[in-house]
């Protein structure tokens, strides 16, 4: 793709530095996924699993940004380079942060327990989770390989989430008017969707990271929200 | 004060130099249009057209080789001194066509100085170094010429350092000094363009630091354009800045734009060090 | 192996040495010689009547001013006539015809004119001036040793000027100086001390000139300063004297000869001393 530096050493240190962000991508999808998991198979050791790989996850981001802030001032990088550079950092903090989100979805595993669950709401759930991890999944591929086309495609599908999460809101509210026994439950689990929703905004930060890497510009500064009865293709055309 | 600005006369559309005035840019004082260098029979500059931005620093880079320093030169006709160069082509200079062999030299040089690679102090005191181009132009009285020396030394941030020595020959002066003190020379006869032509490269890092200050400050007064190896010297320098490369010139455009999003793959290659 | 190849080296680096040493040894040694012959032999003449009484007559009691004095002034004539010429003929060559036809063949034939034997010279001027004029005639000499001069310092103008490095004209000619400027205000300048330097060198040259002298201002036993006649200069009474029978005669061609080699020596270390202090700025 990119033709090599005269200074090898130089691509050297970008290569590592976009290894570890692959790393950081990897551990962090895999902490979205068990963590729902550990909260729909009330799985505890899978939750305590979750909270110490958050560890791991912020020693990765700082070394990421040690080792940026060094690039930056041994090479003085200029243009595409540069844009990697600071994209790298943003990349490590979002994904450092999506970590901490699952993080918190498995410390609430670990406190509702086995407590009087409902268990539809954990589907609906488990959907918007699904949704998140495919967003992960994408915008990290479209990071690696540098795909503007996958990184907005992810962009816009934020929509979807959002309108998940809206249905999911009321579905929960729903459940808690019914039956005051539920409210604990369903209280847990309204945090647990914000948390998952804010996953995608950190996929989407992601993806507007990659278009900014690829072309210098920005997204436009208003993702279109999710409208319940919008169809993801008016709301891609409106995306665009 | 608004102007015509000429219509984009780039061949390639992967120039587009900056033309609207509204962006902050200010008026042309130089264009240069479908310029050709020739050393003898060969061709050093291809079709080139750009323009140096009045009171704003315009950086040319690009690999040894490239024709930077030949552009340079052709601001102020130094290629006359040597037989079998020629320049085909317009630049003009506030309109008016430079490349004329009509043109009187002299008069051009007086509005175009330039700032060598290597430190030339004259062999004479510091005062006279100064005091030498003055004379060819203007006849003053002595405390005439003292307060324009002075104010010229004090121009190159050269003053304080020199007030006492001014009788000394101006070759006692360290690299950085001497090289300031070409400076203060060019600046005393009160051109309208500065041509500087890499005049860091033999200077430690501090001295260096000191001139791309006096560049800055040098803008409010002038147009000027520095040719430069060092390309975060031409970051932090220039406003607009034109890579070249053998003899054409690749990419033309605001600095900022240059070094952080280039249009050209060449112009990316180079400053990325990706040259292969 | 290696040890060997470097003892071999070093064997052969002191030999080498040795060979030089004794070179420069034998060199000098006559140079020495020489100028120990000069002291030995002519010390003893100097005395105040050297520089106030004229040549004397065989057997008679004598000085050289007539000598002294002409050699001063056919050398200071020489230079006057010849100096000018060949700056300005370097100039031209190093300044406004630095890559033309015209100079490469000027250098060439300069070159030749620089070891032309200075007999020649007093051959050509002869058959130019004396035969014309009907006599011998110091200007006649002046303008043979001028001959002798301006190839040397066309040599040395053009070379210094050609030391003077681009930058340093182009900086002068960004001021918007004209061309002449450049050179005088600037070129020469930076040049001086090496120009000064080829003056004192023909000098030096011209001083102990003979055989141009004697077929143009001859000689003079009396004190002249009369251009339009034959001029009497140490260098032609060295020649009178040497051969001569007469023990006075001879003493005061051993202190003439002193006073021209010791002069010469003198103008010489000037020259050098000028030069190096250009070199060290």
């Amino acid at each position: 793709m990119m033709s090599e530096h005269i200074v090898r050493a130089y691509d050297k240190e970008l290569d590592a530095l976009g290894r570890r962000i692959a790393e950081m991508g990897g551990i962090a999808e895999k902490m979205v996924v068990d963590a729902m998991d550990a909260l729909s198979s009330v799985n505890n050791e899978l939750a305590q699993q979750v909270i110490m790989t958050d560890a791991r996850l912020d020693a990765l981001q700082r070394d990421i940004e040690e080792q940026a802030i060094l690039t930056i001032a041994r090479r003085q990088p200029m243009a595409v380079d540069l844009r990697e550079i600071i994209g790298a950092i943003r990349v490590a903090g979002d994904l450092e942060r999506v970590g901490d989100l699952a993080k918190n979805i498995a410390k609430r595993s670990v406190k509702i327990g086995a407590e009087a669950r409902v268990t539809r709401a954990v589907v609906g759930l488990k959907h918007m989770n699904d949704l998140a991890t495919e967003q992960m999944k994408d915008v990290l591929d479209a990071y690696a390989l540098r795909d503007v086309e996958r990184a907005q495609a992810v962009w816009t599908r934020d929509a979807e989430l959002d309108a998940l999460e809206d249905s999911v809101f009321r579905d929960l509210l729903t459940h808690m008017m019914e039956d005051p026994r539920n409210i604990s439950f369903c209280a847990h689990l309204l945090f647990c969707s914000k948390n998952i929703e804010r996953i995608g905004d950190h996929a989407t930060n992601i993806a507007e990271t990659v278009y900014y890497l690829v072309t210098g510009g920005t997204l436009p500064p208003d993702r279109p929200k999710g409208r319940p009865d919008a169809s993801p293709a008016q709301l891609q055309a409106a995306g665009q | 004060m608004s102007f015509e600005k000429p219509a984009s006369l780039n061949n390639t559309s992967s120039i587009a130099a900056p033309t609207s005035q509204a962006n902050g840019h200010t008026r042309e004082k130089i264009s240069v249009r479908s310029l050709n260098f020739y050393y003898g029979t060969s061709r050093a500059l291809k079709e080139v057209n750009l323009s140096l931005r009045e009171h704003k620093v315009t950086a040319l880079i690009g690999p040894s080789g490239c024709g930077k320093s030949t552009l340079l030169r052709v601001f102020n006709r130094m290629y006359d001194l040597y037989p079998g160069q020629r320049a085909e082509g317009e630049v003009l200079l506030d309109g008016e066509n430079i490349l004329d062999p009509s043109l009187d030299l002299n008069l051009l040089r007086a509005r175009v100085g330039m700032v060598f690679q290597k430190p030339t102090p004259f062999p004479m005191s510091i005062y006279d170094n100064i005091a030498f181009g003055i004379k060819l132009y203007e006849r003053l009285s002595k405390s005439e010429m003292d307060g324009r020396v002075e104010s010229a030394l004090r121009r190159s941030a050269l003053w304080e350092e020199v007030r006492d020595k001014l009788t000394q020959s101006g070759l006692s002066l360290s690299g950085g000094q001497q090289q300031r003190l070409c400076i203060a020379r060019t600046v005393a006869i009160r051109p309208e363009v500065i041509l500087f032509d890499e005049p860091c490269s033999a200077l430690d890092p501090i001295s260096t630091s000191k001139i791309e200050e006096l560049i800055d400050e040098l803008t409010d007064d002038y147009t000027i354009a520095i040719v430069t190896h060092s390309m975060q010297q031409a970051a932090r320098v220039s406003e607009y800045t034109a890579f070249m490369y053998l003899g054409e010139l690749v990419e033309f455009d605001d600095t900022s734009k240059v070094f952080t999003s280039p249009r050209e793959k060449r112009t990316q290659d180079y400053i990325t060090g990706r040259f292969g | 192996m290696i040890i060997a190849k470097y003892r071999r080296r070093r064997r052969i680096d002191a030999i080498a040495k040795g060979l030089c040493l004794a070179a420069t040894g034998f060199g000098l040694g006559w140079l020495v010689l020489i100028l120990a012959a000069l002291l030995w032999n002519g010390v003893g003449g100097v005395s105040f009547a050297v520089f106030t009484q004229m040549t004397p007559p065989p057997g008679a009691a004598g000085g050289l001013l007539n000598a002294i004095a002409g050699s001063l002034i056919l050398t200071v004539l020489g230079v006057l006539i010849g100096a000018p010429i060949g700056m300005l003929a370097g100039t031209y060559m190093a300044e406004y015809g630095r890559y033309s036809k015209l100079t490469f063949f000027v250098r060439f034939i300069n070159d030749i004119l620089l070891s032309a034997p200075s007999i020649v010279v007093g051959l050509f001027v002869y058959e130019l001036m004396v035969t014309r004029m009907g006599h011998f005639s110091g200007i006649a000499g002046a303008v043979a040793l001028a001959i002798i001069v301006i190839p040397v310092v066309v040599r040395t103008t053009e070379d210094m000027l050609l030391l003077v490095p681009g930058p340093l004209r182009e900086a002068a000619s960004a001021l918007g100086m004209p061309l002449a400027s450049v050179i005088t205000k600037v070129a020469y300048r930076a040049a001086r001390a090496g120009l000064v330097t080829g003056v004192l060198l023909a000098i030096a040259r011209i001083s102990g000139e003979t055989a141009p002298l004697l077929f143009t201002a001859l000689n003079n036993q009396f004190y002249s300063v009369n251009l339009n006649e034959p001029m009497s200069s140490l260098p032609a009474v060295i020649f009178q004297f040497a051969l001569s029978p007469y023990k006075e005669w001879q003493q005061l061609a051993w202190t003439g000869a002193l006073l021209v080699t010791f002069a010469v020596l003198a103008m010489s270390i000037a020259a050098r001393i000028l030069s190096a202090r250009a070199v060290n700025k």
